[in-house]
């Protein structure tokens, strides 16, 4: 449905976006999810043909949005990271007029707008002007007025800003309810946030595509190896040695330092947990727990950015 | 065409639902107003041409003030607000979107016009004027509307915000308004030049004593194409720059 294809976008002597490419499919909820300044909104405003691109081409339904601009946008929704509203508008008269600016048929506007209110549930604003909604209800409205004209693909930036945690949820659900419906490619400085709307992300940083997939294959492949952490009442005499010369530990590390019960995080290349129970038991410690320590999402957003980073310096 | 008159018509109700219309409006028609008896009718015996002619000339000033202040925000807003993003992201050409919003501020110029015609209306009561004057007048202040919008418009266009838009669009209007006055100290074929560029003096005259030239028209027609034009090309190149 989207194939971007080494796209690039200067500002100025500054590369915003450096030769991306990506592609999806139909019916996917894919996330971008970049620090600030990754370039998220400078790639969707490309994809929503309100950026040319430097360099490169993106294709949405076979339209190029260097050739065929106009087709493109008729095939698109999209949402900016504050949405377009006039505040002087009621909101059923805004996704009216927004609904003849998409080219939707005269005779189906008032359909498509009461379609579009449904699935955003602005029914109890229908006729209350703009500048008097919450920040949630303007949220929605943006969203309604980019799938008023039923577009194949919606394009959202950073639909969760500003909301609170209980906005935060309806946004979800309303994002997950648009599934199968329309291909959505969304943007997100929020890992935790991203991993439960998106089918798959697409991590940034400068620019530069860094990691791509589910947020499982993210974990395997951001974490060199795992982290077994060995929970006992008190190390033993030589319990410590003999794990560290267990083939597949890289380093041990204390969890809580000076605190009883000790908290042992071992660093291996496989997963040596059998083995480091039985050296344990063997050595006579009382184990309490034993278990794979995951990765916080923050930690592994960290790594796929930094390691990115390391390896364009040392390239 | 449908895109470029629901462009002007959701304008045209931004101007009334915001009460910036009415205070343009109000404002505009009260000063003509006190001018038209301060000084076009006077204290002096007049012929009933004459009050018409001054008629037309301080509603030609206070007209082109009206007309910048109805434009500077058509394109500076969208910037500001953001609301551009919907014209970038509809499929709409910038070419219907500068129409629209042109026709829009005109449309709202033609109002204020309309709503004047009962001054020179007075006139009828005590005296004698030629409808063909009133017309060529009228005629006259809506091409010179016409021009002064689409400098603001293109003011608009290029300016950060509406404050900015505002400067520029009167600086550009009186360089417009200047250049008679520059055509005298400079020689041929400048002189010409500047002279014939005059948006004021020398074109609108005319028309405010009741003489209509096709070649003031075509001046007219033409200052106003060509902003247009230079604003369609500014929003293509902002497009193209981000």
């Amino acid at each position: 449905m989207i194939e971007v294809r080494s796209i690039s976008k200067f500002y100025a002597n500054k590369k915003a976006v450096d030769t991306l490419s990506f592609e999806i499919h139909e019916g996917e909820i894919v996330g971008l999810l970049g620090l600030n300044g990754a370039g998220k909104s400078t790639i969707l405003k490309m994809l929503g043909c309100f950026l040319v691109p430097s360099q490169g081409d993106a294709r949405i339904g076979g339209h190029s949005v260097l050739e065929n601009p106009n087709a493109v946008r008729k095939m698109i929704g999209y949402l900016p990271d504050t949405p377009p509203l006039y505040n002087e508008m009621k909101t059923r008269h805004y996704l009216d007029f927004v609904a003849h600016l998409k080219n939707v048929p005269h005779d189906k506007v008032k359909e498509f707008v009461a379609i579009a209110m449904q699935k955003t549930q602005l029914g109890e604003v229908a006729d209350a002007r703009l500048s008097e909604l919450s920040h949630g209800f303007r949220q929605r409205v943006g969203i309604a007025q980019a799938l008023v004209h039923q577009p194949r693909v919606l394009i959202l930036d950073e639909p969760i800003n500003g909301l609170d945690p209980i906005q935060i949820v309806e946004m979800r659900d309303l994002v997950l309810s648009l599934k199968g419906q329309h291909t959505v490619i969304l943007s997100s400085h929020i890992l935790s946030e991203i991993t439960k709307t998106c089918d798959r992300i697409l991590v940034l940083d400068r620019g530069r595509l860094v990691a791509e997939g589910t947020e499982s294959q993210l974990r395997g492949g951001a974490s060199r190896g795992l982290e077994v952490m060995l929970e006992i009442e008190k190390p033993t005499s030589g319990m410590i040695e003999a794990i560290q010369n267990l083939s597949g530990v890289e380093s041990i590390r204390e969890g809580r330092r000076n605190q009883q019960p000790v908290q042992l995080l071992i660093q291996c290349s496989t997963d040596l947990r059998p083995e480091i129970a039985r050296i344990a038991v063997e050595s006579g410690a009382a184990v309490l727990s034993l278990g794979k320590k995951e990765a916080e999402l923050e930690t592994l957003f960290l790594k796929l950015v930094k390691g990115e980073g390391e390896g364009r310096t040392h390239g | 065409m449908a895109k470029i008159w629901l462009i002007a018509r959701r304008e045209l109700s931004a101007y009334f639902t915001t009460w910036m219309g009415y205070i343009i409006l109000f404002a505009a028609l009260l000063i003509e107003g006190l001018l038209f008896n301060a000084f076009a009718i006077g204290d002096a015996p007049k012929f009933s041409s004459d009050v018409l002619k001054d008629f037309f000339y301080y509603s030609s000033g206070i007209g082109m003030v009206a007309a910048v202040l109805l434009s500077i925000r058509l394109l500076a807003e969208e910037k500001q607000s953001g609301t551009i993003v919907l014209f970038y992201t509809s499929p709409i050409s910038e070419r219907q979107l500068v129409l629209g919003k042109f026709l829009s501020a005109w449309l709202m110029y033609a109002i204020l016009q309309i709503l004047s015609i009962y001054l020179p209306s007075l006139i009828f009561l005590e005296g004698k004027v030629s409808l063909g004057h009133l017309f060529s007048g009228y005629l006259g202040l809506l091409l010179l509307g016409a021009g002064v919008i689409s400098i603001s418009l293109f003011a608009s266009v290029i300016a950060p915000n509406q404050l900015m838009a505002g400067v520029l669009a009167a600086a550009i209007t009186v360089i417009f308004l200047l250049l008679w006055l520059v055509s005298y100290k400079v020689d041929t074929p400048f002189r010409e030049v500047f002279m014939y560029m005059s948006i004021h003096n020398e074109r609108f005259r005319p028309f405010s004593v009741g003489v209509l030239h096709i070649k003031d028209c075509v001046y007219y027609l033409s200052l106003s194409w060509f902003f247009i034009e230079a604003s369609i090309k500014s929003l293509e190149t902002r497009r193209l720059q981000g």
